[in-house]
């Protein structure tokens, strides 16, 4: 019997496609969660919005209140340690925590370094705004990735952005690879460039497409938002502030679960967008001080 | 022929192309569809409920209001939630979560711990010797007296079927991950 395999690892993140995580702050917030189908949740302390709004270091939450929430729901739970802080990972790791988001929402750490995911029986996610940032972290032994888009903003442009930039570099590899000269300069300058083994990129350039499970994240804020990323080739969405800083929680996860199960259907998602009361505020991007998205690369 | 895959969340990609592969090889004449929608479930000669979170299947079949539709497909394959969604019974579960209860097994969700838990090995089966892979397993605790065991782990049931005027077959792992025989042998029932 073989445990913490990659097969394992990113294997959960497979079963987990076509879903919803959505981050709770505490026991009753998770239970809202579930009810409302998500497929996991994320436990932190202070959802991102609070964090840019009430500033200070961001870091791993309290066990105690991780050990509530396992209590209150089935559901799988994960949860967020800083980048590089592999001690958080070990304690997230020893209280049973299906899945470590390895996250740039939380102060980092290290500034060099990754935690080295491979020495962990529990899988990591971690974001990622282009492909080499999503290769480096698979190569670090991440089993699934997640866009970063501009965590707790409410403002989506981050995470279209980082899903187009991902795809628009497969297809490049793809084409490398369909023109017969993946052995020539374009492949090993990628090497360079991405900082990962040739065999990772040609794994790519094969498959046509990342080689673990791809989330969208930062910034989904209505069930339209969560439609949006899942048609343009995710394969289900994270959602941090959108629901519990919208009018009415409840209503809103409903919603945006039920949006990315009918994601191609716009009729259906028309009726699920009505009625839903105040979507989160939101930032424009143009007027952050801390772009979240630009640590940890 | 024509199977259908429960398209709302989990495997289900997975399933479409270990589907394809065992039609193939069986040299099966056979559409392969993802079905989510009422209306889509009439005319299938099987259905494939794949793993993913069984409360979360559970409330959006229970949403689209497909759940009676499903209970008149003739033939069901559930993997892992897939087969928590089959069971009569589920210990373990939401108070509120429901089943199609078509197959005569009682399950324990999620019942070897937290992901770390989650493990693979080689299985011996009736189908063969594989590699199985559980993820977030539930077990099997409980089978009727018209259940047959396809394969064990232990003294654990891993694999069962029921065969009577429906067909239902249930995993606790995932073979979609690593064998095209647990498929063949839905589709040669199927085909029946």
């Amino acid at each position: 019997m073989e445990k913490g395999t990659f097969t394992v690892k990113s294997g959960l993140a497979q079963m987990l496609k076509g879903g919803v995580i959505m981050d709770v702050t505490n026991a009753s917030q998770a239970a809202i969660a579930e009810k409302a189908g998500a497929v996991a949740v994320m436990a932190l302390e202070r959802v991102p919005a609070d964090i840019r709004a009430q500033g200070g270091v961001a870091r791993m939450s309290d066990p105690l209140m991780i050990k509530e929430i396992q209590k209150t729901v089935t559901i799988p739970i994960m949860a967020k340690c800083r980048i590089g802080h592999f001690v958080e990972a070990q304690i997230l790791e020893a209280i049973g925590i299906d899945y470590i988001d390895e996250s740039e929402v939380l102060t980092p750490a290290d500034p060099d370094s990754h935690v080295d995911k491979k020495k962990f029986k529990v899988p990591f996610v971690c974001g990622a705004r282009n492909l080499g940032e999503a290769l480096r972290r698979i190569n670090e032994g991440a089993a699934m990735i997640r866009t970063k888009g501009e965590a707790g903003t409410g403002n989506i442009v981050e995470a279209v952005r980082h899903i187009k930039t991902i795809s628009l570099e497969i297809e490049n590899l793809k084409n490398i690879n369909k023109n017969g000269n993946k052995n020539s300069n374009s492949f090993e300058s990628l090497v360079r460039e991405y900082r990962v083994p040739n065999a990772l990129i040609e794994q790519v350039a094969k498959l046509g497409r990342l080689p673990v499970v791809n989330f969208a994240a930062g910034g989904i804020a209505t069930p339209a938002d969560a439609a949006l990323c899942m048609q343009l080739g995710c394969d289900g969405v994270f959602v941090g502030s959108g629901i519990f800083k919208s009018s009415d929680p409840t209503k809103m996860a409903t919603a945006i679960v039920n949006a990315v199960a009918h994601f191609d259907d716009p009729k259906t998602l028309a009726k699920i967008s009505e009625g839903l009361g105040d979507a989160m505020k939101g930032l424009e991007i143009a007027t952050l001080n801390t772009k979240m998205a630009e640590r940890g690369i | 022929m024509k199977i259908g895959i429960l398209a709302f969340q989990g495997g289900v990609i997975e399933h479409i192309n270990v589907t394809k592969k065992a039609t193939q090889i069986l040299s099966i004449n056979c559409k392969v569809i993802p079905v989510k929608y009422k209306g889509q479930f009439s005319d299938l000669d099987g259905l494939i409920i794949p793993g993913g979170e069984s409360t979360v299947l559970h409330k959006l079949c229970e949403r689209e209001g497909i759940f009676d539709e499903i209970k008149k497909v003739k033939n069901i394959f559930g993997t892992c939630a897939g087969a928590i969604m089959l069971a009569k019974n589920v210990n373990q579960g939401l108070p509120d979560q429901k089943t199609l209860e078509l197959m005569d097994i009682e399950l324990a969700r999620n019942a070897y711990g937290p992901q770390t838990e989650s493990f693979e090995q080689d299985v011996e089966t009736k189908l063969g010797k594989f590699h199985a892979i559980f993820i977030r397993a539930p077990k099997i605790t409980k089978i009727g007296k018209n259940i047959e065991v396809l394969a064990k782990n232990n003294k654990e049931i891993i694999a069962c079927e029921e065969i009577g005027d429906r067909y239902y077959l249930a995993t606790s792992f995932h073979p979609e991950l690593t064998t095209t025989k647990f498929h063949e042998r839905f589709l040669l029932k199927c085909k029946d």
